[in-house]
This record gives C-alpha cells, sequence and structure tokens, in this order.
C-alpha cells in the first residue's frame, strides 16, 4: 500500500520532470529537472532493492555529471533556444508519434509477457554488498577494470579537446621568414604583404 | 511496522531536535565569543550574562532585515538555492549513530535514525547535493562575482569530496559493511580509528574544511576577496539560511568524524557503564544508554566545532589556485596511499 | 499486502526511453540534447535494475554500475566537445553544424 503510493509518487515526479527536460526552452531549467528526475529514479531503485546503486546515482550522477553539465551552460552562457520554426513542427509531430508507437509495442509486449506477477519478497541476501562485490569483482573484473582505463581515455580526451594549446604545441615561425621553395631565404614582408619582393631565381 | 514507525519518528525528533536545536544558536555564539578571545577582545557581552542572548538577538534581526532581491535575477532559482542548501545539510544527519543497539521490551531497536545498509554512501551521496545550492545561487543572483564565487565553491566541492570519500572508504575496508553503527562496533573492538589510520583522518579533517566552505578555504565566500561570493545578493532570511545550513553542514561533518574516527557514542565503554549505574532510576535502562551516548557524541561534535572556529581565526586564507592544487595534488594521492596502506593490513589481518 | 508489479517500472523506464528519443530527435540545443540522451541512460539503468529484481540475480545491478561509469565518461567528453564547438563557432544550435553537409 505504502510502497504503491511512494512508486505512483516518484514514477509521475520523473515523467512530469522528464518532460520539462525535453521540453523546456532554458537549457538551466532543463537540467535541473534532470536532477529531479535522476533523485526520483534513485527512490525507485531503493523500492526496487537496490540501495547501492541509488546512492551511487546520486553520488556520481547528481553530484557530479550534472554539476558538469551546469558548469558549462553556465560558464557558456548558453542562451534560451529560439523559437523554432514551422519546419520544426513537423518533426516534433513525426518524433512524438514515433515515440507514442514504441511506447505501445513496449506496452503490449510486457502485458503479454509480465502481466500483473509480482516477485517475491526482498531478501536480505539481494540487497547485500557481499553478493554485489563478489560479482563485480569476480566474474566482471575485466569489464572494470576495462572500465576504469575508459574512463582514463576519457579524462585524457577531455583535456584536450577543451584545453588551450599549450605553447610547445603552436607551430613558431622564424623571424626571418620560412625559407622559399629552393632552399634560399624566402620573400620578405617588410612592406605591404601584395607588394612582396620574390626571392631571386623565382620568375 | 507500526512500532518501528513510532520509533523511527521519536529518534528522529529528539536527534534533530537535541543536536540542531541545541547546536546551532550554541555555534553563533561560540563563534563570536572564541573569535573575540583569540582576538583579545571581548566579545559580544551586552544581551544576558556572557553575551548568551546575542543569537537571539541575531534572529530578530534577520526577521527585520529588509528582503533585497535584485530585479535582473532569475526568481525560480534565486529563491531555491537557500532551500537547497538546508536540505542536503539535514538530510544527512539521520545515518549517525547515538546509541548501541537496546533492547525495548522484546524488539532490537539500532539508536540510529536510519540504519540503512548503505548509510555512510547514502550520507555522501546527500552531502555531495550541497553544491546545487552554490552554483544555483551563484547564476541566479545575475553578478558576475557571485557567479566566480559559486562556480569556484562547487569546484571545491566536488574536488574534496573524492578525497573525503576515499578517507571514508579507507575507514570501511577493515570493517566489511557501510553502516555507521557497525563502524563503532568495530572501534569498540579495536583502537579508535585515529590512531591506525592517521593520514586518513589528516585527509578528512582537512577536507571537513573544504567541504564547509570554511577558512581556510573559504575563498569563494570571503569578504575582502569576492564580496561576499555566492550569497552577496541574499539579505535577511535567505542570507540566514545559508547561515545556518553552514553550520549545521559543520555540525553533520563534525558528528560524522567523531563517529568514523573518534569512536562516536563510546567513549571506552563509558556509556555502557554509566547507563549500567543509572538503570533502573526512574527510566528504563535503554533510555539512558541513548541518553548518555547521545552525550558522549554531542561533547565529541562540539569539539570539532571549537576546533573549526579556533582554525577559522588563526590561519590565513588560500588563494584559489593553491586550494585546487592541495586538493588535487596533496590530498588526493594521500588518501589513495592510505587506502592501499589499509587495504594491505586489513588482508594481513592486522587491522 | 499487494507490491508494485515489476511490470510497471518496466512501463516507466519505457515511458521515460520514449520521451528521451523525442526530445533526442527535436531539439536543437546542443546541451538539451545530452540531457534527453542521459535520460535515455537512466531509463536504460531502471530497466537493468528492475529485470535483476525480477530474475533475483544482482547481474543488473553490475550492469548499472558499468553503465553510470560509461555515461560518466561520455558526459566528460561529449561537455568537451561543446566547449571546443563553442570555442570557434560561438554557438551551440546543432542546426547550424553543417560544414559536411553537401
Amino acid at each position: 500500500m505504502i510502497e504503491t503510493a511512494i512508486f505512483l509518487l516518484f514514477a509521475l515526479l520523473a515523467v512530469a520532470s522528464a518532460l520539462v527536460v525535453v521540453l523546456h526552452r532554458n537549457p538551466v531549467y532543463s537540467t535541473l529537472s534532470l536532477v529531479v528526475t535522476l533523485i526520483s529514479l534513485a527512490v525507485l531503485f531503493v523500492l526496487l532493492g537496490a540501495p547501492f546503486i541509488a546512492a551511487l546515482q546520486i553520488l556520481i550522477y547528481t553530484g557530479a555529471i550534472v554539476v558538469l553539465f551546469l558548469f558549462v551552460v553556465m560558464l557558456l552562457n548558453i542562451g534560451r533556444e529560439e523559437i523554432s520554426q514551422q519546419r520544426g513542427l513537423v518533426q516534433k509531430a513525426l518524433a512524438g508519434i514515433g515515440a507514442l508507437i514504441f511506447l505501445g509495442i513496449v506496452a503490449s509486449s510486457l502485458w503479454g509477457l509480465y502481466g500483473t506477477t509480482q516477485v517475491g519478497p526482498l531478501t536480505e541476501d539481494f540487497v547485500s554488498l557481499q553478493a554485489l562485490a563478489t560479482l563485480l569483482f569476480g566474474e566482471y573484473l575485466l569489464t572494470f577494470e576495462l572500465v576504469g582505463l575508459l574512463l582514463l581515455v576519457a579524462v585524457i580526451a577531455a583535456t584536450v579537446l577543451a584545453g588551450r594549446l599549450s605553447k610547445a604545441s603552436q607551430v613558431s615561425v622564424p623571424e626571418e621568414g620560412l625559407p622559399g621553395p629552393a632552399g634560399g631565404p624566402g620573400p620578405t614582408y617588410t612592406e605591404h604583404p601584395d607588394q612582396v619582393t620574390p626571392p631571386e631565381g623565382v620568375r | 511496522m507500526a512500532f518501528d514507525l513510532i520509533a523511527t519518528s521519536i529518534k528522529l525528533a529528539l536527534f534533530l531536535g537535541i543536536f540542531l536545536g541545541a547546536i546551532a544558536p550554541i555555534m553563533v555564539w561560540t563563534e563570536r565569543r572564541f573569535a573575540a578571545y583569540i582576538q583579545d577582545r571581548p566579545g559580544p557581552n551586552r544581551l544576558g550574562p556572557l553575551g548568551l542572548f546575542q543569537p537571539l538577538a541575531d534572529v530578530v534581526k534577520f526577521f527585520f532585515k529588509e528582503d533585497v532581491t535584485p530585479a535582473a535575477a532569475d526568481k525560480l532559482l534565486y529563491l531555491m538555492a537557500p532551500v537547497l542548501a538546508v536540505l542536503p545539510a539535514l538530510t544527512t544527519f539521520v545515518f549517525i549513530p547515538f546509541g548501541p543497539t537496546v533492547e525495548v521490551g522484546d524488539r532490537l531497536v539500532p539508536l540510529v535514525v536510519s540504519n540503512a545498509s548503505a548509510g555512510v554512501l547514502l550520507f555522501l551521496a546527500l552531502a555531495s547535493l550541497g553544491v546545487y545550492s552554490l552554483v544555483l545561487a551563484g547564476y541566479a543572483s545575475n553578478n558576475k562575482y557571485s557567479l566566480m564565487g559559486g562556480i569556484r565553491a562547487s569546484a571545491q566541492l566536488i574536488s574534496y569530496e573524492l578525497a573525503m570519500t576515499l578517507a571514508v572508504v579507507a575507514v570501511l575496508l577493515p570493517v566489511g559493511a557501510f553502516r555507521l553503527t557497525e563502524v563503532v562496533a568495530y572501534q569498540q573492538g579495536f583502537l579508535w580509528n585515529v590512531v591506525p589510520q592517521f593520514l586518513g583522518f589528516f585527509v578528512f579533517f582537512i577536507a571537513m574544511f573544504a567541504e564547509t566552505n570554511r577558512l581556510p578555504f573559504d575563498l569563494p565566500e570571503a569578504e575582502s576577496e569576492l564580496i561576499a561570493g555566492f550569497h552577496t545578493e541574499y539579505s535577511a532570511m535567505r542570507f540566514a539560511a545559508f547561515f545556518m545550513s553552514e553550520y549545521i553542514a559543520m555540525t553533520t561533518l563534525s558528528a560524522l568524524c567523531a563517529t568514523l574516527y573518534f569512536g562516536g557514542w563510546d567513549l571506552f565503554g563509558f556509556t555502557e557503564w554509566a547507563a549500567a549505574g543509572m538503570a533502573g532510576l526512574f527510566l528504563p535502562l535503554w533510555f539512558w544508554l541513548g541518553a548518555f551516548g547521545m552525550a558522549v557524541l554531542i561533547t565529541k561534535t562540539m569539539f570539532f566545532m571549537l576546533v573549526f572556529v579556533w582554525v577559522r581565526w588563526t590561519f590565513p586564507r588560500f588563494r584559489y589556485d593553491q586550494l585546487m592544487a592541495l586538493g588535487w595534488k596533496v590530498l588526493l594521492p594521500l588518501s589513495l596511499i592510505n587506502v592501499v596502506f589499509v587495504a594491505a593490513m586489513t588482508l594481513a589481518g592486522i587491522y | 499486502m499487494e507490491m508494485v508489479p515489476v511490470s510497471w517500472y518496466l512501463l516507466l523506464a519505457a515511458l521515460l526511453f520514449a520521451i528521451g528519443t523525442a526530445g533526442a530527435l527535436t531539439r536543437r540545443n546542443g546541451i538539451t540534447i545530452f540531457l534527453s540522451i542521459e535520460l535515455m541512460l537512466n531509463s536504460v539503468n531502471l530497466t537493468l535494475v528492475a529485470y535483476s529484481r525480477m530474475l533475483n540475480d544482482q547481474t543488473g545491478q553490475v550492469l548499472v554500475f558499468f553503465v553510470l561509469a560509461v555515461a560518466a565518461a561520455e558526459a566528460a567528453v561529449g561537455l568537451a566537445l561543446f566547449i571546443a564547438i563553442y570555442r570557434h563557432r560561438r554557438t551551440i544550435d546543432l542546426n547550424r553544424m553543417n560544414l559536411l553537409r553537401w
């Protein structure tokens, strides 16, 4: 009874804030609605007997990833999106219809497969940390290490993409100009570039 | 089911009421008197004996101040930011135990408001939500100093959160569970964690200051640096909300530090001994266990709060690049070394 | 005490996925498209946890753990890309990123 009430409350909250994420014009509000969605999903995870995943979701997703989003939005001062023209309306309608068709297919197949089957009550060893850890570091150890490697690659990529080029990596032009095609001194640019004097030997 | 609900409500009311209702005004008074003592001046001494009614006067002042809202501020976010500051500070309180597992009638009730199996992890997760109030306050104020202060404060918070989380992980390694009740039980059977894991305590202690934006890490809200940082445009009750949320966060983190490293509600068996001595006196054993446990916890928390105030008025402020360098280049490697060391000792069976 | 059937969670996840897809296909602002993608990833997380509960197997939770880590990596690199794009083109409107169009 209480569980159903909690589920309905947080499910509605998740859907409402997801709609705000997708529909709102201001990206800051979209980001904050995503936070609400993530927290409602974390509550649903707890209801499903996964408190560790819920804590990780809040810690990593809302505590770090969405904060990163907020930083980028605020520092780059991403403005509101302009009102779209007619062309966008057809696109939106098609996307909406596609989403509804997808939803219909999934709902009908789920209803056919599972209907209203109940699951057994939560056992202590389902919620336990030991079992999860044994699985993570036993059977999925290789995946764990690969994900660590992936995160390292992501850090390097993010630093390279967003950082400014260091002095050492910029091409330096020597004082007297680049050498000409024959190896001799290149054209001098002391005057206006339109009146460049070509080096000797070039017609 | 009903018994659990009633028990949890009573625990919540008692814990929040006593801890927060008592600590916050005491902290306001303590900060000003202790600061004055360090600076060799009298401090507030006009309102009541020793200036003890000063917090009351402060609250009245906050009520009557004019509430100024910047015209071009983002209204919804501006109003939401102080509320978002208080929520994580309050919700993280529920995981801290204030007594052993007592027998009430025929049930075993652990003296902690929420004995979730992911206790410390949920604590850290909810504490990490405090970043949002800073960023939103800075952004919504439509003031470039506030924005800078907000971004800097939140970057500082997420940087030091990492070192703090690793220090907590090192504490949890020999315990084997995430519940704080088990951490205290482990310390009862062994030494207080500050002795075997001194490096972890050192890292956690420094990260505590950075997490609550207290000196020497308070550049984002310092008066001489960025006007007042992210809470420049807030006045009266909203500023009081930020102010109080900072004290509550300090209290929570001090209580967590006391529980993780200094034995929590247990003072070398004093709690159980005193409760056994007083048992049967008007009220049953579980009441005395809870009362003495909470008294010990409050004493340890107040000790850390005094250290917070002491450090504030003793050290100069870090510059922002020094602050970030300290967090990433010094504390994080130390934290990692601590984790590896504790893991090795746990495997060897020493811890 | 009747509990919530697990298929309701799956339905909710499908709904969130549909909303996320519609958003990713419709919006022009790069950040909002990115947020819609994160919404889709979260709906997948919910599906995994729901199935883990239904089949009483914690593998679903382990997979969620990995999805979380991969989403973090993807968010970091994606936002770095956005910063680089913004530096050059001063806009995040993805309809204007049409240099490669013929």
